[in-house]
């Protein structure tokens, strides 16, 4: 038991309560230290187990290869490559996870597996052509790749885990990005079985996404970033070749496989490495090469289509016709499920135009549809983890009713301009609804004017150097690093124009596409035969001058028709669909160019004049974010109004055990001061002070007289409350003390050196002081005890200037001020020179004289005994002797005698009659002379050939003194 | 050779006693006459004392006035030194921005640009830079400083035994080094400001994600950051506080607050930690930042409210039972 929890906590306690003095660094801390950090560890490695604890559900797969039937006819047999991805809890609804363009269902595995994790059945298939799936790739053709898809919600109307609506209809959802995005919508399109979507970076026509003609007659749609979508579009020829080169096996670069930037997340320099690296790889499982067929897996139409569009660089009415019939735009009219739209806005390849495009057409159909702009894309990275939720929660509610509705409103993500380094720099501006929709309100534009002269523009012979304004498929490498994002475009001058407009006054946030009214003319006779092919830009101009463009992204358009006489056309044209603030001081600058290296354009020279028509501006999409009156959560709030109602409770509860009744003895009113079985001892046994009782009365000056050690300072701490005793008390004029006890007031003290703020003079020192007491002002006699200070001019001087000595006499005037009734003076002359001592002395004596009270310890007996009337000995914290000081230092008539020969001067002394007990002690002889005069004595002892050196009376005190000290010494 | 003189020359007295009374003893000295003055004014000052036994005039509730908490501190001259440098630092960093643009080239989109774009932003940026180290360390010193310092000068004794009532001094002094504190905490985003105006124009205050709001309502927007700020900092206070009833060594207490917000700063950078990351202290430190957004969002700006008030009233209470019942041995 002795070592038992409890003793030793106790034990602990005890100690803390009389942690004191100087024994109290070493151990217990360490003690106390080690504890606190053993609490620390166990407590955080508890909470790290626990939070560790959250493992993902388990997810399992079912590999199965599945025999469809498609085709127009629906016959033709096709063998697909599906996995199944099971949650722990079936069964549960589906959702089929399409893949992007190049890949296969490895590919989308992750996506497969976190929804898998969110307690969905997830179906990842390679679609045909891709991966092990045979068929040929026919571009998301309603007859082959949508078939398939439908083929694989019947297979799922099969599979015991899938929750059903009805007879072969699965509770069913579809996602995917890209190429997978736009089977989403078609398969919703035209399968009504599918009960929500949630397509990603996805196009709306594919013709427009690979021929944009940005270019109309007047402004587009009502929606943020609507495209005139006009016809006869310009090849985007990089990406067109890149997206066909995925489909023969070269896999890679056609989907972004790093995650774009979330609100909150921080800005790595170590993306734009690791998107570098991933294309190298091959993600999308992309397959060798494996016959000379230049069409690869392609569909002969679709490569027919390809090798049309590439070697012209216009798409032919059957072109047009298969890419249309292969775009969800051939089925928006059709979808009535809940929609929920992600689309980057790091996207050359398709743009926000296209969502915006998609978004406008579902809403009139009358499907609920919900917009997200984030800031990845083809150029800038996959949804990151925080959107891929966003997703599983839009299919959890409606396919599951579970969770709050995500509602149908618009949110995008906003880049800061600026970056602190490692700050967020992503947020997040949430909008009530996608302006433009059907029964909504229009996107709001504001209107900036831009300025610059008609200006000439040339297109070099064969488009060649052309302007650079983005790498495509290599966007994500650039977008991972700040510093490049946006500053690889290049215009190259005589092919460009530029206009600009006057600095900002506050900051645009530009959200959308920006539309522009401009004038192009011919120069020199005839006009092109492929009409005027131009490339509308839209930078951020700093007012250094750096400029960037947003999202690397440009709006190609196609002007025909130019009468050959020069005369201008007026046309609109819709710049990219971008998010960027304009900060204040920056400009808008409209760069049109003859050029881009991304887009094929006509081979022959030409010259044309642009302008921007007079009395328009620039049409600026603004969607300003609803204030989510977001009141503070709840919890903290509550918690904080405990805690300080907690910490009210503290104060009124130490206030009540403060206000517990004085402790008052009537009787000892006008005692000075009572010391009753007064006892401290430390912890280690040390009894600094022992049972030490003693009494002083009204006008004594009281010697408290031992030797270094002897516990008078203890005594004279616990008397000014600074420790607190472990037995016995003390009373000053009857109130018992305890720290702070008001009747400390009337006393005045000077224990254990001087204690003043040593940036301030003396003076200030003590006025400070008194004004700390709260007294009033005139009974605070700072003359007076300035005076007996006696510091002259010094008084004045900082105080860590002082000697001891100064510091002392200050520390005297400061125990004196306001004219205590009882004064304490530890070791008051040390540090004083002779002189200082002997003034020291009537100063105490005469202030007793005013019938106040001193009390003065000291380890010298000569110094009590000249200065005080009554004398306390301690020696060991315990009581020696008390009493009047004459009665104790001169015993009786006892007289001491230095002598040369102490035998002798024992022998004559004896022979006086009277005188007895005669003691030798060293060179020092002792006698009672019992009223024989000293001098007598002396006499005898001269006579007996005694050399005497001192007499005096004999210090019995002196003895004791002595002797105790002697011990001290050699313990 | 007794305790008190060793005490003395710890306290930085140089002095060497045997040059100095040699001197004193021809300026300092007590005039027989001014001991008959004494004694004649003493015998005239009445000796009334109140029912409680305290002396006529006193009440414990007077005793340590703010003020003169504040006196005693503002004459320090580490407070003045400290804010003569609050003062200074803007200025230092606007001439470092100056100096800096001409090496340095383009600029544009990075950390200097956001400092340099306007006032509120160089204000903001002010405050991130003192945010981490030097606004913790500057309620720290006020805070841990303010008993362990008395005790060091050995003038707390003095204090108590006056008597200031202990738990009256703890809390007149944590009153004082509040006020202190959040004058300091003022001063720095208030100097910000004026360096701001006059050298990057009163334009918007622009976030790092680019939100931007305007001047009017930024400089409330700092106001409420200031606030925030000095709440936050409440959790410096009680450490600080209580490491300074802990101590004598003023040194000791400052030094070890920093050093907890340090520790608490560099496990916050450990993602690994997760949640767990909520519960460090300065884990909200910079929720103040969420001011500078046209949607302000207040979570975590209260969850940071709710952890400092909850450090800062845990350390509080126990710098408070500690000071009770410690024993003043300095």
């Amino acid at each position: 038991m002795r070592d038992g929890p409890l003793t030793r906590w106790e034990h602990s306690q005890q100690r803390s309560h009389t942690v004191v003095d100087v024994p109290r660094i070493p151990r217990l801390r360490t003690r106390q230290t080690l504890t606190a950090l053993l609490v620390v560890a166990v407590g955080s490695a508890g909470l790290v187990w626990l939070n560790t604890g959250d493992d993902p559900p388990p997810v399992s797969t079912r590999d199965a290869f599945v025999d469809l039937l498609s085709g127009p006819a629906r016959d033709e047999p096709v063998k697909i490559d599906t996995t199944l991805y099971l949650p722990e809890r079936t069964p549960a609804p589906a959702v089929l996870v399409a893949h992007g363009f190049g890949g296969s269902k490895e590919s989308v595995e992750s996506d497969a597996r976190e929804l898998a994790q969110r307690g969905f059945v997830a179906l990842a298939w390679s679609a045909r052509g891709f991966g092990r799936s045979a068929g040929r790739i026919s571009l998301n053709s309603p007859d082959y790749e949508v078939a398939d898809a439908a083929g694989l919600v019947d297979w799922l109307a099969k599979q015991p885990e899938v929750v059903q609506d009805g007879p072969n209809d699965p509770k069913v959802g579809v996602t995917g990005g890209s190429y997978g995005g736009a089977l989403s919508l078609l398969l919703a399109g035209t399968d009504k079985r599918v009960d929500a979507l949630a397509p990603l970076i996805t196009y709306n026509d594919l013709g427009q996404a690979l021929l944009p003609n940005s270019a109309g007659s007047q402004a587009p749609g009502a929606s943020p970033a609507a495209n005139a979508f006009g016809a006869d579009g310009v090849f985007k020829r990089s990406w067109a070749g890149i997206f066909f080169a995925a489909g023969m096996g070269a896999a890679g670069l056609a989907n972004p496989t790093t995650d774009a930037t979330e609100p909150g997340t921080r800005e790595n320099a170590n993306t734009g490495a690791v998107a570098g690296a991933a294309p190298a790889g091959v993600p999308g499982g992309g397959r060798p090469a494996e016959t000379a067929d230049p069409c690869g897996r392609f569909t002969e139409a679709v490569c027919r289509a390809y090798a049309q569009v590439a070697t012209t660089g216009r798409a032919d009415q059957q072109t047009v016709e298969l890419l249309r019939s292969v775009s969800p735009v051939s089925v928006t009219d059709k979808i009535t499920q809940p929609t929920m739209l992600v689309q980057g806005e790091q996207d050359t390849l398709f743009g926000l135009d296209q969502s915006d495009a998609t978004a406008r057409q579902i809403s009139a159909a009358g499907a609920p549809v919900k917009v997200v702009w984030y800031t990845g894309g083809h150029d800038g990275g996959r949804p990151g983890p925080e959107l891929r939720g966003q997703i599983a929660d839009w299919f959890d509610f409606h396919l599951r009713g579970q969770g709050e509705d995500p509602g149908t409103g618009f949110e995008y993500a906003v880049r800061g301009a600026l970056r602190a380094q490692g700050s967020p720099s992503v947020r997040t501006v949430t909008a009530a609804a996608y302006p433009g929709l059907t029964g909504g309100q229009a996107t709001e534009r504001r209107p900036v004017a831009v300025t610059g002269d008609e200006q000439t523009v040339v297109n070099p012979p064969g488009g060649n150097p052309a302007s650079i304004s983005g790498m495509p498929g290599l966007g994500a490498v650039i977008s991972g690093s700040s510093q490049l994002a946006g500053r690889v475009a290049i215009d190259l001058p005589g092919q460009s124009a530029r206009f600009v407009s006057a600095p900002m006054t506050g900051q645009l946030l530009i959200a959308g596409a920006t539309t522009a009214t401009l004038r192009v003319s011919t120069v020199g006779g005839a006009p092109a035969p492929d009409g005027v092919v131009l490339f509308a830009k839209l930078y951020d101009l700093g007012p250094d001058g750096v400029r960037t463009l947003p999202g690397s992204a440009v709006s190609a358009f196609r002007v025909t028709g130019l009468p050959a006489d020069g005369s201008p056309a007026e046309i609109t044209v819709s710049l990219p669909g971008i998010v960027r603030p304009i900060e204040a001081d920056h400009r808008i600058e409209l760069v049109v160019s003859t050029t881009d290296q991304s887009y094929a354009t006509p081979a022959q020279p030409a010259t044309y004049r642009v302008s921007v028509a007079p009395g328009t501006s620039l049409s600026v999409p603004v969607v300003p974010g609803t204030r989510s009156s977001s009141a503070p959560p709840a919890g903290p709030l509550i918690g904080i109004a405990v805690v300080l109602g907690l910490c009210a409770l503290a104060a009124v509860w130490g206030f009540v055990r403060r206000r517990r009744a004085d402790d008052v003895d009537p009787d000892l009113a006008d005692v000075p001061m009572v010391i009753e079985n007064l006892s401290k001892s430390y912890p280690g046994g040390l009894k600094a002070v022992d049972s030490l009782s003693f009494r002083v009365e009204r006008g004594q000056v009281l010697g408290l007289l031992g030797p270094n050690g002897a516990g008078k300072t203890t005594t004279l701490r616990m008397l000014m409350g600074l420790i607190q005793p472990t037995e016995g008390h003390i009373r000053v004029f009857g109130h018992r003390i305890h720290s702070g006890a008001p009747v400390l007031s009337r006393i005045g003290s000077f224990v254990e050196g001087a204690g003043f703020l040593p940036h301030l003079s003396g003076r200030a020192n003590l006025e400070l002081y008194w004004a700390a007491t709260g007294r009033p002002l005139e009974r605070a006699h700072f003359t007076e005890a300035l005076e007996i200070a006696g510091l002259g001019a010094a008084v004045d001087r900082k105080v860590r200037t002082y000697s001891q000595g100064m510091r002392q006499r200050l520390a005297i005037a400061q125990a004196m001020l306001g004219f205590p009734d009882l004064m304490v003076l530890d070791e008051p002359t040390n540090g004083l020179d002779p002189p200082q001592i002997h003034q020291m002395r009537d100063v105490l004596r005469r202030y007793a004289s005013t019938g106040r009270t001193v009390v003065v310890s000291s380890h010298l007996l000569a110094e009590v005994e000249q200065t005080c009337d009554s004398v306390v000995v301690m020696h060991r914290g315990k009581l020696v002797a008390s009493g009047a000081v004459e009665d104790i230092v001169a015993g009786g008539g006892e007289a001491t005698f230095r002598v040369d020969d102490p035998e002798t001067a024992a022998e004559a002394l004896r022979g006086v009659t009277g005188v007895h007990g005669v003691t030798i002690e060293g060179d020092l002889v002792h006698a009672n002379l019992d009223g024989t005069p000293r001098s007598t004595a002396l006499t005898v002892l001269v006579r007996a050939g005694v050399a005497v050196e001192q007499a005096g009376p004999r210090r019995r005190l002196e003895d004791a003194f002595l002797q105790l000290v002697g011990e001290e010494a050699a313990p | 050779m007794s305790k008190s003189s060793a005490r003395q020359s710890e306290n930085g007295h140089k002095a060497s006693d045997t040059v100095r009374v040699g001197e004193s003893v021809s300026t300092v000295h007590t005039d027989p006459a001014a001991i008959d003055e004494m004694a004649v004014a003493a015998s005239r000052e009445s000796t009334a004392f109140e029912p409680d036994g305290s002396v006529a005039g006193f009440r414990p509730g007077r005793t340590l006035p703010v003020r003169v908490e504040l006196v005693r501190q503002l004459r320090r001259r580490r407070t003045q030194l400290l804010l003569g440098f609050l003062v200074l630092l803007p200025f230092i960093l606007w001439g470092a921005f100056e100096f800096g643009a001409d090496t340095s080239g383009r600029r544009s989109g990075g950390f200097v640009d956001l400092a340099t774009a306007s006032a509120p932003n160089f204000v903001v940026f002010v405050l991130f830079a003192a945010g981490s180290f030097l606004l913790p360390m500057i309620v720290a010193l006020f805070f841990g400083d303010t008993i362990a310092s008395e005790a060091s000068w050995s003038s707390l004794k003095y204090l108590l035994a006056m008597p200031v009532p202990r738990q009256r001094l703890l809390r007149q002094k944590a009153i004082a080094s509040g006020l202190l504190s959040v004058f300091a905490l003022a001063l720095l985003p208030a100097v910000a400001l004026l360096v701001g105006v006059v050298f990057y124009g009163s334009g918007e205050a622009v976030s790092p994600t680019g939100d931007a709001i305007a001047f009017s309502d930024s400089l409330v927007a700092m106001l409420f950051a200031v606030v925030y700020i000095s709440v936050n900092l409440l959790w410096v206070a009680g450490l600080a506080v209580f490491l300074s009833v802990s101590t004598d060594a003023p040194l000791g207490a400052v030094g070890g607050t920093v050093l907890v917000a340090i520790l608490s700063q560099i496990l916050d950078q450990i993602t690994a930690l997760g949640g767990l990351r909520d519960y460090l202290p300065t884990h909200f430190g910079f929720a103040w930042s969420d001011l500078i957004a046209t949607d302000i969002d207040w979570a975590n700006m209260t969850r940071g409210a709710f952890s400092a008030i909850t450090y800062a009233a845990i350390f509080g209470l126990l710098a408070a039972r500690r000071f009770r019942t410690k024993d003043i041995t300095s």
